[in-house]
């Protein structure tokens, strides 16, 4: 039981995500400040953010609006991301074996950040809110289909396993999946995925500060806000760790492997922080078609691929 | 410096709030985070809605219509919030103080924490006067 907490808590789970993902927010806004020929915030800038919204703001409730799950919707936000986190890291780093079929629930607990933000937005009852959370919505309609066909794919190239500890360890004892044909097509497609469960600009349209001032989250204050900020810092490690674990092989972590491990999360966040600052924000029904149309297609592709071996 | 304090002064979100200004000021503040001045390297950052705002940015004068506008927009934003006038609207009125539709200086309306004047201020003497606020928090 303790060692269950522990997990939870401290290891690899609530505290390592947090404080790994709130580093990778800061290389987030460090990297588009190179991009955009500025200097970028200081390094501790994440925590000082999170602790001014925990410590200092004052929170205000919505007077229209239910308030009971206005302020559940952050807490479930960060326990999906904690629970995905255990689920996804655990096997990562090597600390136990997982149990058959966990890919499964990791698919779905991945989707619990995204959908609490909408509950919580469409219980602040404001009609920005309500707009970015019918947005939002739509969103995570056109990418969870095709990210579990990225899911198919993978299980297809492992060889029937839906277990992510299995999966790891077919590609260390022969090729990353990334090597191969249909894991580029993967690759391209789980990018994507990422960047609208991210919720990172060209489909960023539920926050779309310059049209609906930040919708889903334009009621948030204070505590609230700052559980919302800390779900966003742990999905931007969970997820690039998830992409790492089922297409680029996975961590190893002992001597000099720790560095490439490193790169791997690094060059995954840099590549989502790259697409993020070179591409306007799309509509939300030019996002419903490049993921319905598009990104479906090649994933069914890679999938086809993935049967033929290649 | 408490904690609190030192986190608060590290990372104020920005507000704008144009009254009825000529836009020159509104220039003046977009110049701030523009990559020449970047107020980000102090943390600060613009933000959509005034419930994230920790620095409510007033210029350009007000007149009768943004009067309850500006009172409700910094009853919404959720306290502590620094307010600061800027350019000469915003500080005394300018050259509208004696018109028929003025308000009153942003003083009159809401507590103001700092003042930074000019007909526009130029971007240095905006951040000028964000350090002395920083010192003064």
């Amino acid at each position: 039981m303790g060692t269950y907490l522990f997990y939870f808590l401290i290891y690899p789970g609530f505290l390592f995500a947090a404080v790994i993902g709130a580093f990778l927010s800061w290389f987030d806004r460090k990297i588009t400040a190179g991009v955009q020929f500025r200097k970028g915030p200081p390094l501790l800038q994440p925590f000082y953010d999170f602790f001014k919204l925990l410590l200092v703001k004052e929170t205000i409730l919505p007077a229209r609006g239910a308030k009971g799950l206005f302020l559940a919707a952050p807490i479930f936000a960060v326990f999906g991301a904690t629970m995905a986190g255990v689920f996804i890291l655990l096997p990562l780093m090597n600390i136990t074996t997982g149990f058959q079929g966990d890919l499964i629930v990791i698919f779905y607990l991945l989707t619990i950040p995204s959908l609490s933000y909408v509950m919580g937005a469409l219980a602040s009852g404001n009609p920005l809110a309500a707009v970015g959370g019918s947005r939002e919505m739509k969103l995570i309609m056109s990418y969870e289909l095709t990210f579990l066909l990225v899911m198919a794919g993978v299980i297809i190239k492992s060889g029937q396993s839906i277990n992510l500890y299995q999966i790891i360890q077919v590609q260390q004892a022969g090729t990353p999946f990334i090597g191969s044909l249909s894991g580029v097509l993967l690759f391209i497609v789980a990018i994507f995925c990422l960047q609208a469960k991210l919720a990172m600009v060209p489909f960023d349209m539920p926050e779309a500060e310059t049209e609906i001032c930040g919708g889903i989250f334009i009621e948030y204050s204070g505590t609230p806000y700052a559980m919302i900020k800390l779900s966003k810092y742990m999905s931007l490690f969970i997820l690039p760790a998830f992409i790492v674990a089922i297409l680029m092989k996975g961590f190893t972590l002992e001597g000099i492997n720790i560095l490439w491990a490193v790169l791997k999360l690094v060059a995954v966040v840099l590549l989502l922080t790259l697409i993020r600052n070179t591409n306007p924000r799309v509509k939300i029904k030019q996002a419903i078609r490049f993921f319905f149309i598009w990104m479906n297609l090649l994933a069914v592709i890679a999938i086809v691929l993935a049967i033929f071996g290649l | 410096m408490s904690f609190k304090s030192y986190c608060f002064k590290k990372s104020l979100w920005l507000f704008h709030f144009g009254g009825a200004s000529c836009n020159n000021c509104d220039i003046e503040i977009l110049d701030c985070l523009t990559p020449k001045y970047d107020v980000e390297r102090f943390g600060m950052v613009l933000v959509g809605s005034v419930r994230h705002a920790d620095v409510l940015l007033v210029n350009g004068s007000i007149n009768k219509k943004d009067k309850p506008r500006l009172l409700e927009i910094y009853e919404q934003a959720s306290k502590p919030v620094v307010v600061v006038a800027i350019g000469a609207c915003g500080c005394t009125g300018g050259i509208f103080a004696e018109g028929n539709t003025f308000a009153g200086p942003v003083d009159k309306i809401i507590p103001v924490d700092a003042y930074i004047p000019g007909c526009p201020p130029k971007p240095e003497a905006i951040l000028a006067g964000i350090v002395k606020l920083l010192g003064k928090i």
